[in-house]
């Protein structure tokens, strides 16, 4: 399926910023077998001072800004065509979960795609016992990894509401599973945490969703914003499995992905510092349409 | 239980009654026949040979000095300053140096393998790909930082300044229990036990061919200095500022190794390059000592929360345009799941066999048992565990360990705060005496003018303004309470009228020392604080002082006769700490700002003062009133020997060229000050700062006593704050 996309972020500032540093991560990747880029170009305005486009640790397209003069807003633009391949029909064979840990140490391996990175706590996921608990409650006895990911996930749409109202950017993972309630980043982050929690090696992809969906298939929850889902590696043979707990589904051919890390605190797609006294309000408006089709921008949105 | 040989033998040594070393294990002092070692014995002769009087006396001595010195000073969260006892043993720990060395070797041996394992874990990974290193327990690890894998360092090294804790073993062999590899605290805890210690055993020390320390110190600037390229030699050191638990040794090293002290604010990032924030602008920052967690050095790549970082360093270390030190994501080495695996890792490189036989690589997870030393505390010598921390350094020459370090004595269980001790390591032959200070051979270097960070002046300038207003509100107070033992407190309109002045500051009349006047003395301290490396210590211990001498009085004054003593006393120690700053402090940008900062104040304070006092509405007595705050009694006296007349102490205070507290005076002093700041001309053009200088300099200058108005005065004030403005907006920000 062929895409286009457009994002853009307005962010304003209550105290006009004086100098700022932003790292953007807007620009999908081509993934091998999952998407292919065609043209992906990100605007800014007010053009910053500097600007520096590279990839991360984790291979995802990081654009380092740097903003000189005082300013009191800020536009990021993203304009993308992507051919996106379509997903995993259904879970694949998978080890037992108890056999993971056996394969994983068998990894001599830190690249950015082995499982190590994704297993112990990372900066906005701290170890909690409340997710254990939850994780082992949804754990099916002798359960493969892949089915351990997909009940994971069920329980977690079944038992999180989505409130768009619930949550700010910043809020604790756990915070927001107490509540039971949050948007797509909440889902995602509880979701990982639990699936850690089993011993399953499990990360955070940001990316979009088709805004407007196929005939006789309902809207998806999260497609006004940029969404999230969950990545978990399911042994050496099934490899990764990508499950987007938001809507309780795989993610397929409409989903794209931008940005794969950890957690959140990897993926930002504005990570930024700037000296400012004030606070600043943030407004995301998002499309991804398929390529002849009308354009199927509706109800602009705020953030998620 | 004293073991049986141990028991007699300490009679063969009277000096050491009382030290018992626990049986079975290694003591540093006495060997299993209870006889001190030859390398004590010169010690524990010269300690027999001193009363107990004279030790606690000695011993107090040292304390002083540590208290003086204010390494160990911490300020305790909002509450104010605040200090604490550094439990310090006076009693050293001697190690020959032929143990020594084989100490330093060792150690340098591993610090040269730590090397080889960072450049692979930021670099090609062979060692986890080959199985020598889990991948598990390094991907886990915060101190692992992923931005920084494949960023080559400018320096060359990921490691510059090492620290390790080592004990010894009952077999008296060494062995290394954590390694400090991020950014290892406590150089400055070791300088300062060894100056204190040395104050405590003057002949002792000299007599004893101790190893100094200065060498190893200045080895360790000067290769600091040669990783530089872009800013003639400048070395920079980040800290977290004053709430940081060691800031008082950052400031203390930075001081003794010539190096300037940062907190992130003072470095910008810009193009991929390390910048200085000065008040003449930008300036090239080539090497950081960094001294806080790696983690925290970058809020945009690394810690998102840290509020003391510089966005943007991770940016420069990747453009090679800054060598950090030690290179960020060092800390990683300090993970104790990797310590266990390093011996195999040295093997599989050709490593040293011999040290893995002596048990070196095998960073012990589980405490103890450790060799006992003596520790002189509260009056008794007793016998303690004892761990050493070492230093390493890289050097023209390799690795070079500093000949000493602090032992830690005790402190085993959570309560017991331990002791630390200076380590002697000595020599059978005399030692050459070694000091910081240049020797003759040194090319000159004269130091780069241009380089106050924006931050500091600003702090200079704001203690410059807090001191001066507090100096005001003393006398304000002394004032009101010299006329309320007159009056016997009766209510009269010149107490009311000073009162309500009073309030505005905002200084309460009803506390006899004002929470607002300890306010701005507390501003003032942290200002100093924050600018600790720059300020004369003297400075900022009677500065300290005075903020404890004001708290313990706002506790008991009494309102009357009693709070003017006290005002009167508080008054005296403020001049105190202006002779100290005057007399001492280098004429140089940072006390142009101080100054300046003052002025300004003074300046803005007597206008506002001669407003309300001089106005023609004004109750009688509030001439004298002016004059007395605006200290210009005396000369008043001794020039018109008349009765209070309202032109001529506008005249004095105002007007008087020979007055150095008139109004006039001091905004030639400010035109003159700000005349000299970094950019006041250019090609002949003045700043706007120096524009607003002469403006308000010249408007008052046109005047006459008789046309100063509280209408003039009021525009004066405007003019004043608006300068101070300008001062900031140019400079500070």
């Amino acid at each position: 399926m062929l895409y286009d996309i457009a994002l853009s972020i307005r962010q304003h500032y209550d105290a006009p910023a004086a100098a700022s540093r932003q790292t953007l991560r807007l620009l999908p990747p081509t993934l091998s077998g999952a998407q292919h880029v065609v043209a992906a170009a990100v605007d800014i305005s007010p053009g910053p001072a500097d600007r520096r486009d590279r990839r991360d640790f984790f291979g995802n397209m990081a654009t380092d800004l740097a903003f000189g003069g005082a300013h009191e807003e800020v536009v990021y633009s993203l304009a993308a065509r992507v051919r996106r391949e379509a997903g995993r029909a259904s879970l694949p064979e998978s080890a037992p979960v108890t056999a993971l840990a056996e394969e994983i140490a068998t990894i001599r391996s830190l690249a950015p795609d082995a499982p190590h990175h994704f297993l112990a706590a990372s900066p906005r996921l701290p170890e909690e016992p409340a997710f254990v608990e939850y994780a082992r409650a949804a754990l099916p006895a002798g359960a493969g990894a892949a089915e351990a990911v997909e009940a994971v996930g069920l329980a977690l749409n079944r038992d999180m509401a989505f409130d768009a109202k619930a949550t700010e950017v910043d809020t604790p993972a756990l915070e927001a599973f107490r509540r039971r309630r949050g948007v797509c980043q909440d889902f995602t982050h509880a979701m990982i945490a639990c699936l850690r929690a089993l011993g399953i090696p499990a990360g955070y992809v940001s990316g979009f969703l088709r805004t407007v969906p196929p005939p006789g298939r309902p809207r998806l929850q999260g497609a006004d914003a940029m969404h999230a889902w969950v990545r978990a590696w399911c042994g050496q043979s099934a490899g990764w499995v990508e499950y987007d707990p938001t809507n309780a589904c795989l993610a397929g051919d409409g989903h794209v992905a931008v940005a794969r890390g950890r957690d959140y605190s990897d993926v930002a797609p504005v990570r930024g510092v700037l000296r400012s006294a004030g606070s600043q309000t943030s407004r995301h408006e998002v499309t991804m349409t398929p390529v002849g089709e009308r354009d199927g921008m509706d109800e602009p949105g705020r953030r998620r | 239980m004293l073991h049986p040989t141990k028991r007699r033998a300490l009679e063969r040594e009277p000096g050491l009654a009382g030290y018992r070393p626990p049986a079975g294990g290694f003591d540093e002092l006495l060997d299993e026949e209870g006889r001190a070692r030859p390398v004590w014995r010169h010690f524990v002769e010269g300690f027999a040979g001193l009363s107990e009087a004279e030790l606690k006396r000695r011993t107090a001595r040292g304390e002083q000095y540590l208290h003086d010195a204010g390494v160990f000073f911490r300020r305790q969260g909002a509450e104010g300053p605040g200090g604490r006892t550094w439990p310090f043993s006076p009693v050293p720990l001697i190690l020959h140096e032929r143990e020594w060395r084989r100490l330093a070797g060792g150690l340098a041996r591993r610090a040269r393998l730590l090397e080889a394992v960072m450049a692979d874990l930021y670099g090609e990974g062979r060692l986890v790909a080959e199985g020598l290193l889990p991948a598990g327990p390094v991907a886990a690890s915060p101190a692992w930082l992923r931005p920084l894998v494949g960023v080559k360092p400018a320096s060359g090294h990921h490691l510059h300044f090492v620290a390790f804790d080592v004990c010894r073993r009952p077999d008296g062999g060494w062995r290394v229990l954590r390694d400090r590899t991020d950014s290892p605290a406590g150089a400055g805890t070791a300088l300062e036990t060894r100056l204190a210690t040395q104050r405590v055993f003057q002949e002792l020390f000299q007599e004893s061919h101790v190893h100094r320390l200065a060498g190893f110190f200045r080895a360790f600037r000067d290769a600091m200095g040669a990783l530089d390229r872009v800013g003639g030699g400048r070395v920079g050191m980040l800290t977290a500022g004053p709430g940081g638990a060691n800031y008082f040794e950052h400031a203390y090293l930075a001081r003794y190794l010539g190096f300037m002290l940062f907190e992130g604010e003072d470095i910008a990032i810009e193009n991929g390059a390390a910048t200085i924030r000065t008040v003449a602008g930008p300036r090239p920052l080539g090497v950081l000592w960094r001294r806080l967690r790696a983690g925290r050095a970058d809020p945009l790549e690394l810690d998102e929360t840290s509020a003391v970082g510089v966005p943007g360093l991770v940016d420069a270390l990747r453009e090679g345009a800054l060598s950090a030190v030690n290179a960020l994501g060092s800390g990683v080495l300090e993970d104790p799941a990797l310590a266990p695996h390093l011996p195999r890792v040295a093997e599989a490189g050709g490593g040293p066999a011999a040290g893995s036989a002596e048990g070196w690589w095998a960073a012990a997870p589980e405490p103890g048992p450790f060799s006992t030393a003596p520790a002189w505390t509260g009056g008794a010598l007793r016998s303690e565990p004892v761990t050493l921390r070492l230093f390493l350094a890289r050097t023209a020459e390799g690795w070079q360990a500093m000949p000493g370090g602090y032992a830690r004595l005790g402190g085993v269980s959570a309560e017991d705060p331990g002791a630390v001790a200076d380590i002697w390591a000595v020599s059978d032959e005399p030692v050459p005496i070694d000091t910081m200070t240049a020797r003759p051979s040194d090319t000159y270097r004269r130091p780069l003018p241009g380089t106050l960070p924006s931050r500091a002046a600003d702090n200079l300038f704001w203690l410059g303004r807090y001191v001066e207003r507090a100096e005001a509100a003393i006398r304000l107070l002394r004032a009101l309470h010299l006329r309320m033992a007159e009056t016997g407190a009766r209510d009269n309109p010149l107490l009311a009228s000073l009162r309500d002045y009073l309030r505005d500051l905002p200084l309460d009349p009803g506390e006899t020392v004002p929470q607002g006047l300890l306010r701005t003395l507390d501003s003032a301290l942290v200002c100093a604080s924050r600018v600790h490396d720059r300020f004369s210590i003297d400075g900022w211990t009677a500065l300290r002082n005075l903020n404890e001498a004001a708290e313990e009085m706002a506790r008991t004054a009494r309102a009357g006769d009693d709070t003017a003593h006290i005002m009167t006393s508080l008054l005296h120690r403020l001049a105190g700490l202006s002779g100290l700053v005057h007399e001492n402090m280098y004429r140089f940008t940072g006390w142009r700002f101080l100054i300046l900062g003052r002025e300004l104040e003074r300046a803005s304070g007597t206008a506002s003062a001669l407003a309300h006092f001089a106005d023609p509405a004004a109750p009688e007595g509030a001439l004298d009133l002016a004059m007395e705050i605006g200290d210009c009694t005396m000369t008043y006296q001794r020039r018109y020997s008349l009765g209070t007349h309202r032109n001529m102490v506008v005249d004095l205070m105002v007007f008087d060229a020979m007055n150095p507290r008139s109004i006039l005076f001091l905004l030639e002093r400010m035109r003159s000050l700000i005349a000299l700041l970094p950019g006041a001309e250019v090609h002949g053009v003045m700043s706007p700062l120096a524009r607003a200088a002469l403006r308000a300099h010249a408007a008052i200058a046109v005047e006459t006593p008789e046309t100063v108005d509280g209408a003039a005065l009021a525009a004066l004030g405007e003019q004043l704050d608006g300068l101070s403005d300008l001062v900031s907006g140019a400079y500070l920000t």
